[in-house]
């Protein structure tokens, strides 16, 4: 499926603003995403599983804050910055 | 032989920059900003490879990592597992780190070893030159129980609970001292297995116990080059000397003028005389301002071992310098006289080629600075 990711992840995604990555959770997505570019991981999701607070994952356009949510092929997901710096 | 130059390597609030001098010390050029952007909290050379950079970042929106370059910051990898708590079991709620706020390579006889220091409390242990860190459990459970059995003693500073000013025995690299903003001044000599509070003489004037057996607020603590007996301490409540193998700290701030006070961030050792000291103090009156006292920054030096200290400020601002230096971002090189540089609040790199008699803004303009250090070329 195809992942969208704000400017804070390019260095990751070798300038990529929309990255393809598979997974039937959004778990499994990152598990995926952090394979195919090493470390964004940890960036955006912290070390007890929890998406860092300010970033905004949203699937299906709904803003998800669990990485249990199910995935279909097909979805669409954002994994942006929140706007909280003004 | 040829001379050696000077770099310092200066971490901002939007980036790390390397900025570096002549043979002189008198033409500095500033290189391209890394990491613009982020919060670059340490960025720091490995002396004993001469060739390792480190650097400790994070963003507003991402969280924190590790940063390595082995070219002198041409091109950067970014550590394969930062430093990370462990994760908490099921229903538990695990801790996080926020910043890896204090980075020191390890003893000499262990190339590639560094430790970290973070927020909030914990350290770190790197053996593979920074690409994976480990939590030093043995730490945090001590620092836990510190706080289970006194809460106050063991809390955060407006910047978070900080693990800072990781000191090494260069004689025996078992023997490590630590200090937790707020929690103390503490030593290990097993390498960390075992930690114990070494505060006596220095005061939590922050408490109801003024005098704890552990609390304080040390600001930094750095062990003098020369003689790795001797612990210079800027805390939140005064200057202090501990020689030893004595366990009293000695608040020699006390013979700074009384309208300067001796309330600040940084500290510095002369590199080859263990009784000529730096401090940079800060308005610690009132609502605690925290910039230079009467808007008159100057820096004070000890040459004595803290037993008189001579006021340094020629070059700063005479008047409306309201200015601070954080704890990192004071630093000393090892020329013969000897330089200092310091770090402002206000984007200024201050240097000054005389041991403190003179000063001259060698960088402006930059972001807020978090710290400074030096190497040589």
């Amino acid at each position: 499926m195809t992942v969208r990711v704000s400017s804070h992840l390019h260095s990751y995604t070798d300038g990529k603003s929309s990255v393809e990555a598979e997974g039937s959770t959004l778990s499994e997505l990152m598990a995926d995403l952090d394979r195919r570019f090493p470390g964004i991981r940890f960036r955006v999701i912290d070390e007890q599983d929890r998406i860092r607070p300010h970033i905004n994952v949203f699937v299906r356009r709904a803003l998800v804050r669990d990485l249990a949510c199910p995935l279909s092929p097909g979805d669409d997901v954002f994994i942006l910055g929140a706007l909280s710096g003004g | 032989m040829a001379k050696r130059r000077v770099e310092l390597y200066v971490s901002t609030i939007k980036g790390a920059f390397i900025i570096k001098g002549d043979t002189s010390r008198r033409t500095w050029t500033i290189g391209k900003p890394h990491f613009l952007g982020s919060e670059a909290n340490h960025l720091v050379r490995d002396l004993r490879d001469r060739k390792t950079l480190l650097l400790a970042a994070r963003t507003g929106h991402l969280g924190p990592t590790v940063f390595r370059s082995n070219d002198n910051g041409r091109s950067w990898k970014e550590a394969k597992q930062p430093p990370a708590f462990p994760k908490a079991a099921d229903g538990k709620d695990g801790a996080v780190i926020n910043r890896t706020f204090y980075l020191a390579p390890g003893h000499a006889s262990q190339p590639g070893v560094w430790w970290a220091g973070t927020v909030p409390h914990a350290l770190f242990t790197s053996e593979d030159g920074g690409a994976t860190w480990e939590h030093q459990a043995a730490f945090t459970r001590y620092v836990t129980s510190l706080k289970e059995q006194k809460p106050a003693n063991i809390a955060e500073t407006p910047g978070g609970a900080i693990t800072h000013s990781i000191l090494i025995d260069p004689r025996k690299a078992e023997h490590m001292y630590v200090s937790l903003s707020t929690g103390g001044f503490f030593e290990t000599t097993d390498l960390g297995r075992t930690w114990r509070p070494m505060n006596d003489g220095s005061v939590a004037c922050f408490l109801p116990d003024t005098t704890p057996e552990y609390g304080q607020d040390p600001h930094c603590a750095v062990m003098s080059p020369a003689n790795p007996d001797r612990i210079y301490q800027q805390n939140h409540c005064g200057v202090y000397r501990l020689d030893r193998p004595g366990t009293q700290w000695d608040r020699i701030g006390l013979k700074l003028p009384k309208t300067v006070g001796d309330i600040g961030f940084p500290i510095v050792a002369h590199p080859r005389d263990q009784d000529v000291v730096w401090v940079f103090p800060m308005d610690g009156t009132s609502v605690w301002p925290r910039t230079s006292p009467g808007g008159k920054p100057a820096v004070f030096c000890s040459r004595n071992g803290g037993s008189s200290w001579v006021r340094q400020a020629k070059g700063f601002p005479e008047s409306n310098g309201w200015f601070t230096v954080f704890r990192q971002a004071m630093k000393a090189d090892t020329m013969d006289p000897a330089g200092l540089y310091l770090g402002t609040t206000a984007g200024e790199i201050w240097a000054s080629r005389d041991e403190g008699s003179s000063w001259k803004a060698i960088a402006s303009h930059l972001p807020r600075i978090l710290s400074v250090e030096v190497g040589e070329a």
